[in-house]
């Protein structure tokens, strides 16, 4: 099957590290719509090391309940950055994981995982907000047909599931489901 | 629910530890909108006239501006006001970077901070969570390293600090309050800090801003968006290369140096250089900042990146802020912009103002020349410019020596020192350091700035209109596309561009005092409405027609906070905040004779015209003959409290 894919294209020359990406990405993600701005709440997030001159766009792309093996490798190396450097900037600098060892791409609050779609949900936009915002034009997107399998294709929803399930269990999730379900049908007098 | 601001000061005491959340009425930001607005009222209601800067009564507040925090481009600065310890008037500041933003985000619009701590503290704001933890093992250190050990010591990259380096714990009259990108500078606001004992404030935050339209607030910030890449693609014709844009341009992506250098006065103000903008520097210069920069840095949602961080060998890694590139070998005299790169990183590093500290320097190489300060006075004192001003420098921010004298400004050193240095005092008002400028003829609008202007910079008060005639094959096209305008003043303004410069229409006697009035009203307006919203002066108030103006800005205001604002509503608030300013230098002694500009800024002067000016522009204004505003004028606005006290203390009569 063929689809139609987009992807963001970071420019690290013309990044400045203005988090214009975040501001913007958490005020369209929001409900409504731009009605609230927090960058902790955005689904892309900028790795910034100002002294260095360094920044690091990158977007929320998955969730997982482990943390990174490769954490303990790069550990193991010696660089003159101290420990907390490493863990902030150099290790996890290029992921866009929502892990348990950082809090980043998770909602405050919450703690759901945040995930890029390309601002393609209620309703799709040509372009993501992110890119629109980004006059410098650091962040860029293509987009291309793409051969891919037929694979359910996991929403937004299913990962802030998955993570309510991977904290409290599945019991408790379904049950409060449940709950939540029967309540529901006795007010409508289902 | 408020929207566009909390509506919540933190309440900082540092000589008790108190900590408090209080809430500010809804009713003052109608009336002074937010940022130094609101930091003004709280000076006024707080701080009295006998109040001395050095003191624990009086405060420092740290201020968000009205909008920051919003999705709005450029809406980031950080408004710190308090008592300058060199004018003992009013001290506001502003830096740009990413400070501000976290602290509205974190839930407050301000930090109001009295008292002293017992000995030296930093705070540490993570949303609810208000800490205020020791400092003592960052004694000495410097404001970048100051904002690196804390952002280990709380483990998180993203923590914005704000910091003073040795010259603010040292109290040094002109000693800035640092951020990574960002620089609160003028009137010695780090010594405020200093004083009490307060190294550094470090905030984070994530808690959701409101906004309260926000549908039609993203229309008007994509419109902004849409001018500023119009701009950037299509610069002013007709006016030099740093205003023909918008943002900073002149602080690191222009290498057209030409405007500073032959323009402004080198030494300590004293001679202009035509000419010394040749070939050969143009290459030495651009190859020089070439190759020192290592990224440029943008403030908080804004992509123009204005910054760079700068890295030359053997000196600490800085990013370097507005024309202090200039500043210091300027007054050094010397031509290598290298020098001007390698000093300004050790002067960010102290944290000083790039402004004032390279004249006080200039000044003591003066008087040291001149007699007044012998080898008695500076035992050791080099003999090559550059090593003088790093000589000088260290013994500043230390206040060793000499450097304790002159670590109060030009002002008050000239006259400690004595032996007729007051004489060196050439380019201060209200005992601040003013532009190095050294031009013919005497030019009536900027007059009216330096004299009244409150916040001892030009640059702060500056913008909208050209700073010189337009080639005549550019006015027409000029004032075609100029929707920047003033609603009624649009015919007048372009009229003024159209014939400003032809025939006799030339300096000092055109613009006629009236329209002076009117054009220093535009824009002063413009920096004090920047100054409550915290939307950069780059981007607004500062540059010739700006993406920000006052008719899309009274929009921003009205969808961000439910406020019901109009353009005029809009002037009238800054004007109120531009009088309570006022207000608070005028209780402190502020009157007519302190309102003039450098003596030799012009050589041809006109003393009698210029009073003329100056009684037009305090009648435009309301202001009585000692620039006092009017008990009509206060009630106008609103500021009938101002009035009361002003009768209560005899500074008007009922």
């Amino acid at each position: 099957m063929k689809k139609k894919v987009k992807v963001l294209k970071i420019d690290l020359d013309k990044c400045v590290g203005c988090r214009a990406c975040e501001v913007i990405c958490s005020a369209f993600h929001a409900a409504p719509k731009y009605s609230i701005a927090s960058p902790e709440f955005s689904r892309i997030r900028v790795f910034r090391d100002e002294l260095r001159g360094t920044f690091v766009p990158v977007k929320g792309s998955f969730y997982t309940k482990a943390e990174c093996p490769s954490r303990v490798l790069y550990f193991q190396n010696e660089t003159p950055l101290s420990d907390w450097k490493r863990e902030a900037y150099v290790v996890c600098s290029m992921c866009g994981a929502a892990c348990p060892s950082r809090d980043l791409f998770k909602e405050p609050g919450t703690g759901l995982p945040l995930k890029c779609d390309m601002c393609e949900n209620d309703p799709p936009l040509e372009e993501p907000m992110c890119v629109k915002w980004c006059f410098v034009d650091a962040i860029t997107h293509e987009e291309f047909e793409e051969e891919v399998k037929e694979e359910v294709e996991f929403s937004e929803l299913d990962m802030a599931i998955e993570a309510l399930i991977d904290r409290y269990g599945w019991e408790k999730v379904s049950d409060a489901f449940g709950r939540m379900l029967f309540s529901k049908m006795g007010e409508e007098g289902l | 629910m408020r929207y566009g601001e909390r509506g919540v000061s933190l309440e900082v005491d540092l000589s008790t530890g108190n900590i408090e959340k209080v809430e500010t009425p809804l009713e003052w930001t109608e009336l002074f909108l937010g940022g130094l607005g609101i930091n003004a009222k709280l000076m006024w209601d707080r701080v009295g006239p006998e109040v001395e800067p050095f003191s624990p009564d009086n405060i420092l507040i740290f201020s968000s501006g009205l909008l920051v925090g919003t999705p709005a481009f450029g809406a980031n600065r950080t408004i710190i006001t308090s008592i300058s310890p060199q004018t003992l008037y009013l001290g506001f500041s502003m830096s740009g970077g990413h400070w501000a933003a976290q602290l509205k985000l974190a839930g407050y619009d301000r930090i109001v901070v009295k008292g002293r701590a017992p000995h030296l503290v930093y705070l540490w704001i993570n949303d609810d969570k208000v800490e205020i933890r020791d400092a003592r093992h960052l004694k000495g250190k410097s404001t970048y390293e100051t904002m690196e050990l804390i952002r280990e010591e709380l483990r998180d990259p993203r923590v914005e600090i704000l910091a003073i380096g040795l010259a603010g714990e040292n109290r040094v009259y002109f000693a800035s309050i640092e951020t990574y990108r960002g620089s609160a500078s003028r009137l010695g606001l780090g010594a405020i800090m200093g004083d009490k004992n307060l190294k550094a404030i470090a905030v984070k935050g994530s808690k959701p801003l409101n906004i309260y339209k926000p549908e039609p607030f993203v229309k008007e910030c994509e419109k902004i968006r849409d001018y500023i890449i119009y701009r950037l693609n299509n610069p002013i014709k007709g006016v030099p290369p740093i205003l023909a844009y918008i943002g900073s341009p002149q602080e690191m992506k222009i290498y057209d140096e030409q405007w500073h250098l032959e323009n402004f006065a080198w030494g300590h103000a004293r001679v202009r250089r035509k000419g010394v903008w040749t070939k050969e520097i143009e290459e030495r210069f651009a190859q020089a900042q070439k190759s020192a920069i290592k990224k440029f840095v943008g403030c908080y949602n804004c992509p123009i990146g204005c910054a760079a961080t700068l890295a030359l060998p053997g000196m600490p890694s800085y990013i370097l802020k507005c024309y202090s590139k200039l500043t210091y070998l300027m007054a050094a005299m010397v031509d290598d912009l290298e020098f001007g790169l390698r000093i300004a990183a050790r002067a960010q590093h102290y944290g000083v103002d790039g402004f004032t500290a390279p004249q006080v320097m200039a000044f003591a190489v003066e008087l040291y020349e001149n007699g007044i300060l012998t080898d008695q006075d500076m035992p050791g004192f080099p003999s090559d410019p550059q090593e003088r001003f790093f000589w000088l420098l260290d013994r500043i921010v230390r206040r060793e020596g000499i450097g304790d004298v002159l670590a109060k400004g030009v002002y008050w050193a000239a006259r400690e020192i004595g032996r007729g240095a007051e004489k060196f005092d050439h380019n201060t008002t209200k005992k601040h350091e003013q532009m190095t400028i050294k031009l013919g003829m005497l030019n009536p609008i900027y007059f009216l700035m330096y004299a009244t202007g409150e916040k001892g910079n030009i640059t702060q008060i500056e913008g909208q209109i050209p700073q010189a005639p337009l080639p005549p094959e550019y006015k027409e096209e000029f004032v075609r596309d100029w929707p920047q305008v003033p609603t009624g003043k649009e015919e007048r303004f372009k009229q003024f561009i159209l014939e400003w410069g032809e025939g006799d229409k030339v300096f000092p006697f055109y613009p006629p005092p009236d329209l002076c009035c009117e054009l220093v009203e535009w824009q002063e307006i413009m920096h004090y409405i920047d100054d409550c919203t915290g939307i950069c002066a780059g981007l607004s108030s500062f540059p010739i027609k700006p993406p920000y103006h006052i008719h899309n800005l009274p929009l921003l205001i009205s969808y961000a906070t439910g406020i019901e604002m109009s353009e005029e509503d809009l002037w009238t608030a800054a004007t109120r905040v531009r009088n309570l300013v006022r207000a608070i230098n005028i209780r402190r002694g502020l009157r007519r004779d302190e309102e003039k500009p450098p003596e030799d800024h012009w050589k041809k002067r006109f003393p009698e015209y210029e009073q003329e000016l100056l009684t037009t522009y305090y009648r435009y204004r309301g202001w009585n003959e000692e620039g006092i505003p009017t008990k009509e004028t206060l009630e106008k606005l609103k500021l009938d409290f101002v009035a009361e006290d002003f009768i209560k203390r005899g500074i008007l009569k009922e």
